[in-house]
């Protein structure tokens, strides 16, 4: 047996691979479930159910889908040139700090479109500026990125913890450990009245949308594509390699940050430890099953959500333990890695 | 600085560092016979989740210890053949690969504790290993309290640095092993199967890995709970760099980096004013600076990361 490259890769493969990856997913998830004692059957319908059954449920779903679109195109930016930025969990966190340790003083004092371009500003560079400390590690000293963002991730959450039991801690909060609240008048309006969700979500659409068209359209694009797929000749063709990788990085953190500025501005208000299920691991996730494209982006996010949602629901209702969701979502990821094979090579005998 | 020095000179605190060790050995080795073939094994921050589960799991349904951590092998070999197929046969991306094994086996540990453990207000224990005294040698002063008296699984962790370290270098299975990492195509050319070499390498690997793993539940604590690793996996990957994939100095790495661990917690009773976070902290800073200084000696594996698919290049 042996692999053949494809001319082309074809937009059909492409678009079957992820629907094919999570149909594996759930059919090999459906025997730890019988493990349960629970039908499959009973158990995705209950799943089902829980993520879309009732408008409260579908508005979580997609309260749930705003923060992982954005740190899900954190991570399809950067893969795509072949950095792997693995950190959008403590990016996430740097801009989510950010926000509250700007929100509840000095931006008061901006008008209210100004104030949120600041703490988006801000939150924004604090992701970008955590992504770029491993970037130019690998640049300069060729130390391998995946291993120092993820370090960074447990170093990013204790500072989390040191902050909102330190400088930045409520003292109304009967002595939990969370930050002061934002100011009222800067929280995200709702989109749906009497829901949690927020404006957040247009938001994170309206910027998979910029990003497409700059990954699509210009040649900061077209260099990062280059770099992704071959470096050397990205470099023999003229193109800026260390300048287009730093670039990427402060995008890639850039975008994991503001998911942090917009979950705190949007359904939470505040930062504690506790604040992300894992968005940033999570995004890993949805960048593989939209096979890196923008768009894909925001259907995968909306995938991983309901999945996230509705094992919520389904754990209540049947008692199969919620960590399903946790198994289907890497079984998924694991099953995208090898559809993806599929799409660019061809199996001969 | 008085009492910097009063720590370091207690054989209680050395006691405690071979522990610390304990788990980072096992997984330091399993990550540099994995790279050592030629693949990086991301996995393992959820193999030793695994392990962890698994070998607690074991013991507390009734099998006594040893049993444990051979089925917490057993199922870190399974998550290896997984990785060593996505990887070895398929070419597939080590990193995105690696991630999703360290995904899957963290969250089937976490899954299948809450289905088959009944969790109550503290997570039910085991009864684990105890300090052995090694006759005669225990009953030297200071190094028979700092190196003699340790769990079993202390010294067989000692004993595999010493057994890789000599078969890496003196038999023809290490020499092969090695083979496969720098130059597959030259493994082809004697006759072996490069890729043959990876699988089993991956696996054994990996089985390493988890009984790091369990010994985290089976010896440093006593029950499993969610997120217990807390990254010691990613450690591990960046000692292997450390130790210029090399056994002595993995054990070497992995005693420092336990030497920094328990000085910080005794340092962390002794400081006041300092918050605990910032004593946490320092573990994964020094971790990074490690591989910031010796990366640019680094003398890696040269088919590290990459396919072998035979007649290309």
């Amino acid at each position: 047996m042996r692999f053949e490259r494809r001319e082309d890769v074809s937009l059909t493969a492409l678009l079957v691979a992820p629907f094919a990856a999570v149909a594996a997913a759930l059919l090999l998830c459906a025997g730890l479930i019988a493990m349960a004692g629970v039908s499959p059957w009973v158990a995705y319908a209950e799943m089902l159910k829980g993520a879309f059954g009732s408008r409260l449920a579908i508005t979580e779903t997609f309260t749930r889908a705003s923060p992982l679109i954005l740190t899900g195109l954190a991570a399809a930016v950067a893969f795509r040139a072949r950095l792997w930025n693995i950190g959008g969990e403590g990016q996430f966190y740097m801009g989510a700090l950010a926000a509250a340790a700007l929100g509840h003083a000095t931006v008061t004092a901006l008008p209210l479109p100004l104030a949120w371009a600041v703490l988006a500003g801000a939150g924004m560079a604090a992701g970008a500026l955590l992504l770029l400390v491993p970037a130019i590690l690998r640049l300069r000293f060729g130390v391998d990125e995946v291993v120092t963002t993820l370090l960074l991730n447990f170093v990013v959450l204790l500072f989390v913890g040191l902050m909102v039991e330190g400088v930045l801690k409520d003292p109304m909060a009967f002595g939990w450990p969370q930050s002061v609240p934002v100011a009222a008048g800067l929280r995200l309006p709702d989109l749906v009245p009497r829901s949690r969700l927020h404006v957040g979500i247009v938001l994170a659409v309206v910027v998979v949308l910029v990003v497409w068209l700059v990954q699509s359209r210009t040649v900061f694009g077209a260099e990062t594509r280059a770099a992704g797929l071959n470096p050397r000749a990205a470099a023999f063709a003229g193109v800026p390699l260390t300048a287009t990788l730093v670039k990427v990085a402060a995008l890639s953190g850039g975008l994991a940050g503001l998911a942090g500025v917009i979950e705190v501005l949007g359904p939470v208000g505040y930062v504690t430890t506790t604040m992300s299920p894992g968005f940033g691991y999570a995004g890993i996730v949805v960048a593989m099953l939209a096979a890196l494209h923008p768009l894909g982006v925001v259907a995968a996010s909306v995938f991983v959500a309901t999945i996230f949602v509705g094992a919520d629901a389904m754990s209540r209702a049947t008692g199969v333990p919620s960590f399903i969701a946790d198994v289907i979502m890497s079984v998924a990821l694991l099953a995208m890695l090898a559809a993806l094979l599929f799409t660019t090579y061809r199996v001969r005998r | 600085m008085m009492e910097a020095l009063e720590i370091l000179t207690n054989a209680s605190l050395w006691a405690a560092v071979l522990r610390i060790a304990t788990p980072l050995i096992f997984g330091v080795l399993g990550a540099l016979v994995c790279e050592r073939a030629g693949v990086l094994n991301l996995g393992i921050e959820g193999i030793m989740t695994l392990g962890a589960m698994v070998g607690w799991l074991t013991v507390y349904w009734g099998a006594d210890l040893w049993t444990g951590l051979a089925v917490a092998v057993l199922a870190g070999m399974m998550m290896g053949w997984l990785h060593a197929m996505l990887t070895v046969p398929l070419g597939l991306s080590q990193h995105v690969s690696g991630l999703g094994i360290t995904l899957f086996a963290s969250a089937l540990a976490y899954y299948l504790y809450r289905l088959w453990v009944q969790v109550g207000d503290l997570p039910p224990t085991i009864e684990p290993f105890q300090p052995w005294a090694v006759p005669g040698l225990s009953a030297i002063p200071f190094l028979g309290e700092a190196v003699f008296t340790q769990m079993p699984p202390t010294y067989l962790a000692m004993l595999l640095v010493v057994l890789l370290a000599w078969a890496l270098n003196h038999t023809p299975v290490g020499l092969a092993l090695r083979m496969t990492g720098e130059n597959p195509h030259a493994v082809e050319a004697q006759g072996l199967n490069p890729n043959r070499i990876r699988i089993w390498a991956v696996m054994a690997g990996s089985g390493l890995m988890a009984l790091g793993g369990a010994f985290l539940t089976t010896g440093a604590f006593n029950s499993f709970f969610p997120t217990m690793v807390q990254g010691r996996g990613w450690i591990c990957i960046a000692l292997v760099v450390f130790a210029s994939w090399r056994p002595g100095k993995a054990l070497l790495g992995a005693i420092l980096f336990a030497l920094f661990d328990a000085f910080q917690l005794r340092l962390q009773t002794v400081v006041e004013g300092v918050p605990y976070q910032l004593f946490l902290m320092a573990p994964y800073l020094l971790s990074i600076l490690a591989l910031i200084l010796v990366a640019r000696r680094a003398r890696v594996p040269e088919a590290l990361m990459q396919p072998y698919r035979r007649g290309e290049r």
